[in-house]
């Protein structure tokens, strides 16, 4: 049996079904990522771990322990809000003493802990400060601290970083993987930035309009995406809708893949590739725009527009304008039979 | 002088006569007056004297009445806080529609005439009104005793007038106040009145204090309910100042409680400000 079990959850608000038929297992220290667009039931779920929302059905155990009769204040979770939620009228340690006061920890622990605490997430000098004089980045911190501080069974991050700016997001998911890995604290996080799930999860649970579409490594929610909407939600998509021949799956007549039945093939831009033998989609580039660290292209086929990304590794990226012939393995490709629902 | 300096005084100039006016002048005469003098049989005499203050300030029965206006006012804020500040705390955690009913209802003192509010209170006051019997017969009193013409009376009726500017105070400062924050004690263990008393209430804290501002300052000027409540018998700094102005017509004397009134209430007001500024700006943003 997992730590943290949710059964057969379902949410409804009247007609409107917020979270539905939802199962999902979490182990002890795990970190793990609730990701869908606004509106799909992600942090509806976590505020059903939480206890500030009440499932309509299904059950939910933690550690063995029935958590739906216990009310929010007694489930020992931490939680870091989106907003941080910190309070205003106390001092940073102040903060992260109050949910060990609440437990009647004893002054010197508390304040030894509060210590520790502030120490693991870089703010040992910052005790005394009130929020408002910190950074978010801060405040952030001091979030996490607080919800640590308690040893939480789980800690629940309800979109910590979407306030932060994208340099500061990134040095902060590396600084809560680091420090979820050294606490070993089980984590539910959700969030809306499918690249922020896949930089911080052991497991991505894709959700789209209360139903879960897909739960895996972020390596394999990426690379096999099990849905259409899956694969378009994670990371960009090319589609070819492809015909059976007897050489295998065309697209617009041009062999591609082996194959017997009506496909999509689904395709990522960085797996395509532009060959100069052998069979494969023509097309033209119609734009290309350079990224960085990889060029962006457009390329017109017969079967409609496709997006390539190429590293700038040193090797020659064809130009607008010229006409190129696109290839790809057939492992990188993910089929969906036509008439199939995606 | 270039234009748009001339234009900003343009902008200005109706609000400035207005307030030249309509209180800056009365004001002034006001002041002019306190410090004539007067006699019964010259009435009001054009020499500068500094007796009308002294003769506040040395009689103990001027003393008294400055004495019960500050108690009044004070007991009139306390009272409106403890009531205003939960009033104000249940009204955002309601659902409309009940919440856009219930302000309503708040906020209803105010729609009343303060003629027809304060004769209200008066009926319900009184030795055969409501409150009196209800005391006696719930065993409280041995004989139904009327508020009429006393302290208690007068704090009531003013407390129901002025407890929806607590109210509103606090709801503003609630509405500023992050609704995680609850969310957050919560999560780290705290109770429902852990969460008010150390979460909620300290945040409502300004509102609370701007509140007791408006409210001391309205109970301490307050005229038409001590007027018909407290009556003649137990007289406040303002129904003094009208006595003196038009029974005894003393003008000079009149208008000189009525400045010690007012010096009285901003001196009080602004040293409230300034401790509200000094102790909240480091944790709030104004």
């Amino acid at each position: 049996m997992p730590y943290l079990a949710l059964e057969n959850i379902r949410k409804a608000y009247g007609p409107a079904v917020a979270v539905d038929r939802l199962d999902l297992g979490v182990e002890k220290g795990e970190f793990i990522s609730l990701l869908g667009p606004s509106g799909c039931g992600k942090t509806t779920t976590l505020q059903m771990i939480a206890g500030f929302v009440e499932p309509t059905q299904g059950a939910i155990a933690l550690d063995g322990i029935d958590l739906s009769r216990l009310a929010p204040e007694k489930r020992g979770l931490g939680i870091v809000f989106q907003s941080y939620a910190l309070f205003p009228h106390m001092t940073v340690a102040a903060n992260v003493a109050f949910g060990l006061e609440m437990r009647r920890v004893g002054k010197a622990e508390i304040r030894q802990r509060v210590e520790q605490a502030l120490a693991m997430v870089g703010l040992a000098d910052k005790g005394g400060r009130y929020p408002r004089q910190m950074s978010g980045g801060q405040q952030q911190r001091v979030a996490l601290a607080r919800a640590l501080v308690i040893r939480p069974a789980i800690l629940l991050l309800d979109e910590p970083l979407s306030n932060l700016d994208a340099k500061l997001r990134e040095e902060m998911q590396l600084e809560l993987r680091q420090i979820q890995r050294q606490s070993g604290t089980t984590t539910v996080l959700v969030t809306h930035d499918q690249q922020e799930a896949l930089a911080l999860s052991d497991r991505i649970v894709v959700m789209n309009q209360g139903r879960v579409e897909q739960i895996g490594s972020p390596f394999d929610v990426y690379e096999r995406p099990g849905s259409a909407f899956v694969a378009t939600f994670l990371g960009r998509t090319n589609t070819f809708s492809a015909e059976p021949t007897s050489r295998g799956l065309a697209v617009a007549g041009h062999v591609m893949m082996p194959g017997e039945r009506p496909a999509t093939i689904s395709i990522r831009p960085e797996k395509v590739d532009f060959t100069t033998d052998g069979d494969g989609l023509p097309g033209r580039v119609l734009t290309r725009v350079f990224q960085g660290n990889h060029w962006l292209l457009h390329v017109e086929t017969p079967d409609g527009l496709c997006l390539v990304i190429r590293p700038n590794d040193g090797r020659p990226v064809p130009g607008e304008g010229e006409t190129v012939v696109l290839a790809f393995r057939a492992r990188d490709a993910s089929l969906s039979l036509a008439g199939s629902t995606p | 002088m270039n234009a748009q300096e001339h234009q900003g005084w343009l902008l200005v100039a109706p609000a400035t006569l207005l307030f030249v006016g309509i209180v800056a002048t009365p004001l002034a005469m006001t002041l002019l007056l306190s410090f004539n003098g007067w006699s019964s049989t010259q009435g009001i005499v054009p020499t500068l004297t500094v007796q009308n203050y002294a003769e506040i300030l040395s009689d103990s029965f001027f003393a008294e009445i400055f004495l019960r206006t500050l108690r009044i006012a004070l007991w009139v804020t306390l009272i409106c806080v403890l009531i205003g500040a939960p009033e104000a705390y249940i009204l955002r955690r309601m659902r409309e529609p009940w919440r856009s009913s219930f302000i309503l209802v708040v906020i209803g003192p105010l729609l009343v005439s303060v003629v027809a509010r304060t004769l209200g209170w008066a009926l319900l006051l009184g030795g055969n009104g409501l409150i009196p019997l209800a005391l006696h017969r719930l065993g409280l009193t041995s004989s139904p005793v009327s508020l009429m013409f006393t302290e208690t009376g007068v704090v009531i009726a003013l407390v129901h007038v002025l407890v929806p500017f607590m109210v509103l105070s606090v709801w503003a400062s609630l509405a500023r106040m992050d609704p995680a924050t609850e969310r957050a004690a919560q999560s780290l263990g705290a109770s429902q009145i852990t969460i008010f008393l150390r979460i909620v209430l300290p945040q409502a804290m300004p509102g609370i204090l701007s509140g007791g501002i408006i409210v001391f300052s309205l109970a301490a000027s307050a005229f038409a309910t001590p007027a018909i409540i407290g009556g003649r018998r137990l007289k406040v700094a303002s129904t003094l100042a009208y006595d003196e102005f038009l029974n005894t017509l003393n003008w000079p004397l009149g208008a000189a409680i009525a400045v010690l009134l007012l010096v009285g209430i901003v001196a009080i007001v602004v040293g409230w400000n300034r401790f509200i500024e000094r102790r909240y700006s480091q944790v709030f943003a104004s």
